[in-house]
């Protein structure tokens, strides 16, 4: 369960988010859609706690507890996930490594044991068929030559194997083919579940048609404007964001 | 009237020339090597220790940092290399130990066929080991490299026979008796026949917190056709040592040389390498990890010069240095007249953690002819905060992610060594050394 209150984001002397309200239930998945600048990523990184931003006011609550004053690990570890609209290239950390170090550190933070490594061989390996990612990329270094579909196949096996309550997937249709939305989207639909939740950010609506969410928000200007179901993405798909183009000139 | 600058000797200075003339009777050679020594010793005592007006030493300022010379440590009793022996058990087959600069065949492993090795001191009479030995290409006119040509103590001399094959590397491992603070001279020379393929690693062995002033020169030949690796761990040199390394590389025709280096810690390292591109179409690599913290000082300097066609070079060096330590790297590729179709590069990246750790770095290229590729690059920063980011979202701590991308930075370069058990070794030191780490 994600809730957010009254945020006020700025950075440097801009603010950009502006008393944004937002509440996604268990098992909810919520889109966010909106033009190119009216502060969907921001949204994104803030919740995960990148520390340029500048919170003015306001809450971020997962599960019920503020993760404002957590850093970013402390909110990985409580449940939170971000699929990064570019995920980072990190040369000579072989992927496999980085699961494994990714995976114990969060058990580590929740006071669990470190998962045997034939079981996480087993997880890793399952995850990967189902999107399919090649045992040799799992060997390279983390999404270092890696197409934009490979790089964002691997930031859905994250997810996978780290179970996340919580999920925000920050434009994860940018820069991928038809073929590669479907298989990342199958690789999310799989992952859904009555207890926990996505927040998909995106400015197409297609691919909305692969994740079908629950509730649809419009975000200009830094707020949610308007908010309803699916029916709402293909309304868009039509209109465009130019009626909502005053809210972005106005508050930004 | 004519003023004749003559500068003050420094402690320092007055310290070594009275060790070359106590010491020198008992250096092993003939005459013409004693002759060799005293020319050298002359030479060294016109420079004095190298000091910042000297180009190649601007940022290792020996002459300011080396307040005393320790003296020269005494020849190895029986006794101590019983002990020693002791200690060594572990040390891997094909070692062959250096114990406070000089050659013990006793403490050392067997070697296959192909391989012949003997103690400098017994090779000095050999003229054409003297020749060798003596061959050092201009570049190399250095006060330090004439400083240990004066008073080298032993070393060894590796020859291989062309189109000996040995997987398994040999291992020149540099160990320490003396009860006091001392000095060492070594100067090895290894000749590898064309065709031949062999692995050489050079470690330290017993430093066991003792300081100490450490010189050493290895002269590598490799010849036509032959396939070298080569790795330098410097990584137990106590603090307020001093350690010079000169390493002078000459390749033969088509002949491959991959080297490896890693430093970490110690008072004060300067490793200088002169690579000599000598036949046509050799490939010779030069990488390096240096690992800095407290007021560590490393140094790695390199003049690289082609002299044949066709040859193709690669310089990569690394810097990670924490609180207020210093790295340098100098580095010059020469392309002379001629030496057409040369595809050198060179670069140096340095990451720095602490506000008080500073990088000095000096690429230089000096090309004579026409049809070359070279190229040249330094980069100097801290970690990349986007990569930080995205780890901390995976659960990484700010301290595990900062280890995580260090770690991955030098073992990059690590993980070319090409020899699963020197990776293994080496990776361990790396990770020693980041362990160490106060997290800030």
């Amino acid at each position: 369960m994600l809730e957010v209150k009254n945020l006020n984001v700025a950075i440097g002397d801009k603010q950009i988010l502006n008393d944004l309200n937002l509440a996604v239930a268990p098992g909810e998945v919520a889109a966010i859609m909106g033009p190119n600048g009216s502060g969907k990523s921001t949204l994104a990184y803030v919740i995960a706690g990148k520390e340029e931003y500048e919170v003015l006011s306001g809450e971020v609550l997962l599960n019920g507890e503020n993760v404002l004053d957590l850093t970013p690990d402390e909110r990985a570890a409580k449940g939170l996930f971000l699929a990064f609209q570019y995920p980072v290239e990190i040369p000579g950390v072989a992927t496999m490594t980085f699961l494994k170090t990714a995976l114990n550190a969060q058990r580590r933070q929740r006071g669990e044991e470190e998962l045997p490594i034939p079981e996480f061989m087993k997880r890793v390996k399952q995850a990967a068929e189902r999107l399919d990612i090649k045992p040799d990329m799992l060997k390279r270094a983390l999404n270092v030559g890696f197409s934009g579909g490979e790089k964002k196949r691997m930031d859905i096996l994250q997810m996978a194997l780290l179970e996340p309550s919580f999920a925000i997937l920050d434009e994860t249709d940018s820069g991928l083919d038809i073929d590669a939305v479907r298989i990342v989207a199958e690789g999310v639909n799989a992952l859904r579940s009555p207890t926990r939740g996505f927040l998909i950010i995106t400015h197409y609506p297609r691919l909305l048609e692969h994740i079908v969410p629950d509730t649809v928000h419009v975000m200009a200007g830094g707020r949610i404007v308007r908010s309803g179901g699916k029916e709402l993405a293909a309304e868009l798909e039509k209109s465009g964001y130019r009626e909502y183009a005053g809210e972005s000139e106005e508050l930004v | 009237m004519t003023a004749q600058i003559i500068p003050s000797r420094t402690a320092a200075e007055t310290a070594l020339t009275e060790a070359f003339a106590s010491a020198k009777a008992g250096l092993p050679g003939n005459r013409a090597v004693a002759r060799m020594r005293d020319e050298a010793f002359a030479a060294f005592a016109r420079a004095g220790l190298p000091h910042r007006r000297i180009e190649s030493w601007h940022y290792t300022d020996l002459r300011a940092l080396m307040r005393e010379a320790l003296p020269i440590a005494p020849h190895p009793t029986p006794q101590a290399l019983d002990a020693l022996r002791k200690e060594i058990a572990g040390l891997p087959a094909q070692s062959l130990v250096i114990v406070d600069g000089v050659f013990a065949p006793e403490l050392s492993g067997a070697l296959p066929a192909g391989v012949k090795v003997t103690s400098l001191g017994a090779a000095l009479g050999r003229p054409q080991v003297t020749e060798s030995l003596a061959a050092v290409w201009a570049d190399a006119e250095d006060a330090i490299v004439d400083l240990n040509a004066a008073l080298m103590q032993d070393g060894v001399v590796i020859e291989i026979a062309p189109g000996t094959k040995i997987a398994e590397p040999i291992h020149l491992v540099y160990a320490t008796v003396a009860a006091k603070p001392s000095a060492r001279f070594s100067r090895s020379l290894v000749r590898i026949g064309a065709g031949a393929s062999v692995r050489l690693n050079e470690m330290s062995f017993g430093q066991g917190g003792r300081t100490g002033q450490t010189n050493n020169a290895v002269i590598l030949e490799v010849g036509d056709e032959a396939e070298v690796g080569h790795t330098l761990a410097l990584t137990d040199t106590q603090p307020g040592s001093v350690r010079l390394e000169t390493f002078m590389v000459k390749l033969g025709a088509r002949a491959k040389f991959d080297s490896f280096a890693l430093i970490t810690g110690g008072g004060l390292v300067r490793r200088q390498i002169f690579k000599l591109f000598d036949g046509p179409d050799a490939n010779g690599m030069l990488r390096g990890v240096c690992l800095l913290r407290g007021r560590e000082h490393a140094d790695t300097t390199l003049f690289v010069r082609h002299a044949a066609t066709g040859c193709q070079g690669r310089q990569t060096f690394r810097y990670i240095l924490d609180e207020e330590s210093t790295g340098v790297f100098q580095g010059k590729i020469i392309v002379a007249r001629g030496a057409q179709k040369t595809d050198g590069k060179m670069l140096a990246k340095a990451l720095l953690l602490s506000d008080q750790a500073t990088m000095n770095s000096r690429p230089e290229l000096e090309i004579f002819a026409d049809d070359v590729l070279c190229g040249h690059g330094a980069t100097c920063g801290g970690l990349n905060a986007d990569q930080l980011f995205y780890l901390r979202t995976r659960g990484l701590t700010h301290s595990e992610a900062e280890s995580l991308l260090l770690e991955a930075f030098a073992n990059e370069l690590v993980d070319d060594i090409g020899h699963e058990g020197l990776v293994k070794a080496y990776r361990a030191e790396v990770a020693a050394w980041l362990a160490a780490r106060v997290a800030p």
